[in-house]
């Protein structure tokens, strides 16, 4: 059994009299410890394809068991659940609170799962931010910290539950190329260490080479799914070359 | 999530604002301090009337003449229909009556050496008539049963009188000139202090009734102005009433079903009546106030509207790791009821210092009164509950506001 099955996924947004069907039948497995890359141009369902791997969408129709669990027919509070226990989440703009030290933010989804006491959650933030290499910062503001901090911090948050599955929705987009490096070679050396799932999502070819496999959406499709990273950038190229055809 | 977490998230939340915070609260501090002063004030108020009712002697009873009516034809108003023998009667053969005492009121000048005083009050009375009033004599003696039927000039005086006449030199035995009859001062009454509507009741002249009737007034008749007795007990007051009207319906041979030539007044009615009017004074400018208590829980529901918008990112961060609806509900509600809270702790403080501002400063400028400072544990929680139930009330939309929100957008929100 596969860690995600999606079968049949469509999601069709009702917008006034228009109906914009933004995911048109996706069936996907992906397996435990996999790092895929969710590769698309804008539009393709790229972000509807996110929310929903990520339980914080639901789908239309369709049927996607996470660990064996149905996810379509949940509800909103059953969900909160099923991300608190095992997705992670890293974002474009890191998504910290704000003038809330690095420490805290690490521990927050652990305030919200299964009571552990006040020092266990410290403990098991800190061990994480030394794990990514800012023990000497659990003190400080995400003010204080650069962006390539603030993402590891988000990373350590990410991983504090011990997800099954880490989400990362464009997670070099706000970062220069060096750091994106560095956080690349993180997720890298996560996956390989601890066969944790990162699904990420992209439309950074550079960065989508990291990843081992590689998914192309468009329209609302997948039209590549491949571990030839070529395969992937040639369909990109196409698609790009037809969007910017005359 | 617990509540010890989410409280002190909430205290975190609020201290990052402190500003915004104390400004959101200052309609429930002065809410609460404006119903904490009213309440307050208002029990003072009517804990002085019952001190003042019962400095004026327990359970008294007066019996006025009243209008005589029979056979549908009114004979005048203050008919003089009481007489001292009535008071006798009253005094002997009611058991439930400690006392009572005939009165007679005068006025006019008192003259020693060289000094005048015109007093508040001159009033002739029986031997008993501390007795009824409950009032002891300093220094002396009342006037007997043989001066009254001697109509003997003398007096007894009150600490005013004292005071304006004699200064520091002892008054007893002293004569002293009522409209110019000379009388011997037998006795001095304990001070007493300003009564309910702040008149001194030490500025009196107390002679025998017979001699203020005969000599003063040269009144030919035996009738007296009013009758004034006292129950043995609070609890016998009423019983006293009845016992002294059959009584003198008896002795003034009224037929029933005829209107009786006098009127029993139980001054326990009057303080009853006192206490109702300023228990309704009390309630009615305590509802004044809880109208601003209100417009403070508008003020909390409005910046927690603000603030549920202002940090709809961070909300969308909690759910993104795994919040429940329920968890930021809590979440904005406890802040909510916190903000209240401490709003409501902050004007019960106020409040109670205000009115014993309030109340120190009627006792300053009025002298003679004293209102007493009353702090009443039971309101002082009755105001910090409702504080809270003021942040329970206006913060819950807020807060389930903030708990319908898409996580998507809650994360997507700039």
């Amino acid at each position: 059994m596969s860690l995600i099955e999606l079968r049949d996924i469509r999601k069709i947004y009702q917008l006034e009299e228009v109906e914009v069907q933004a995911l048109r039948g996706v069936s996907l497995d992906l397996d435990v410890g996999e790092f895929v890359a969710l590769m698309g141009p804008s539009g393709s369902g790229k972000s509807t394809m996110m929310n929903t791997l990520g339980c914080l969408d639901r789908p239309t129709s369709g049927s996607y068991l996470l660990d064996g669990e149905e996810v379509v027919t949940m509800s909103r509070d059953q969900r909160a659940r099923l991300r608190n226990r095992k997705i992670g989440f890293v974002f474009q703009n890191f998504n910290l609170l704000a003038r809330t030290s690095a420490l805290e933010n690490v521990e927050l989804p652990l305030m919200y799962g299964a009571g552990m006491s006040s020092r266990r959650r410290r403990d098991k933030a800190a061990s994480l931010l030394e794990k990514v290499g800012l023990g000497d910062r659990m003190g400080h503001h995400p003010g204080q910290l650069s962006g390539g901090q603030q993402q590891r911090v988000a990373i350590a948050r990410s991983l504090v539950n011990d997800p099954a599955i880490l989400m990362a929705d464009e997670p070099t987009g706000n970062l220069d190329s060096r750091t994106s490096r560095e956080i690349m070679d993180l997720f890298q050396e996560l996956n390989a260490e601890s066969s944790i799932t990162i699904i990420l999502v992209t439309h950074d070819l550079e960065v989508g080479r990291a990843a081992r496999r590689a998914i192309v959406l468009r329209d609302g499709e997948i039209v590549v799914d491949s571990s030839e990273f070529s395969h992937a950038v040639r369909a990109l190229h196409s698609s790009i070359g037809e969007e910017t055809a005359p | 999530m617990g509540l010890p977490v989410t409280l002190r998230i909430a205290l975190r939340a609020l201290a990052k604002n402190k500003m915004r915070a104390s400004l959101t609260v200052l309609g429930v501090v002065i809410g609460i301090a404006a119903v904490t002063t009213m309440v307050s004030v208002g029990q003072s108020a009517s804990r002085l009337v019952q001190d003042q009712f019962e400095s004026f002697g327990t359970n008294v009873i007066v019996i006025f003449p009243g209008s005589q009516r029979g056979n549908g034809v009114n004979r005048g108003r203050s008919s003089p229909t009481l007489t001292a023998k009535d008071s006798d009667a009253i005094e002997r053969e009611c058991q439930a009556v400690l006392a009572a005492s005939p009165m007679v009121f005068a006025g006019g000048q008192l003259i020693h050496g060289n000094l005048n005083w015109s007093p508040k009050e001159m009033v002739g009375v029986g031997p008993t008539y501390l007795s009824v009033r409950n009032w002891p004599i300093r220094r002396g003696s009342f006037f007997t049963s043989s001066d009254v039927n001697n109509a003997a000039k003398v007096c007894v005086i009150g600490q005013t009188v004292v005071d304006k006449l004699f200064q520091t030199r002892d008054p007893l035995g002293k004569s002293i000139r009522i409209n110019n009859i000379p009388f011997r001062i037998i006795g001095i009454l304990q001070k007493k202090g300003a009564n309910l509507v702040g008149e001194d009741q030490d500025d009196l002249v107390l002679a025998p009734f017979t001699t203020i009737r005969k000599r003063m007034r040269g009144s030919l008749f035996n009738n007296v102005d009013i009758i004034m007795a006292s129950a043995r007990s609070a609890n016998l007051s009423r019983e006293a009433e009845y016992q002294i009207t059959s009584l003198l319906f008896e002795r003034h041979q009224i037929l029933p079903g005829d209107d009786p030539d006098f009127e029993v007044q139980d001054t326990r009615e009057i303080a009853q009546t006192l206490g109702v009017i300023t228990g309704t004074l009390t309630t009615m400018l305590s509802a004044i106030a809880g109208i601003s208590l209100l417009v403070g829980g508008v003020g909390i529901m409005n910046i927690m509207l603000v603030s549920v918008t202002e940090r709809t990112r961070e909300i969308g961060i909690r759910m993104a790791v795994g919040a429940r609806g329920r968890d930021i509900l809590l979440q904005f509600l406890v802040e909510a009821v916190l903000l209240s809270v401490l709003g409501g702790i902050v004007g019960l403080t106020l409040g109670t210092l205000a009115s014993i501002g309030i109340t120190t400063a009627i006792n300053e400028w009025t002298s003679g009164t004293k209102w007493p400072v009353v702090i009443s544990i039971p309101a002082a929680i009755v105001a910090i509950l409702f504080a809270s139930a003021v942040g329970v009330f206006f913060g819950f939309y807020p807060a389930r506001r903030a708990s319908r929100l898409d996580p998507i957008e809650a994360l997507r929100y700039e």
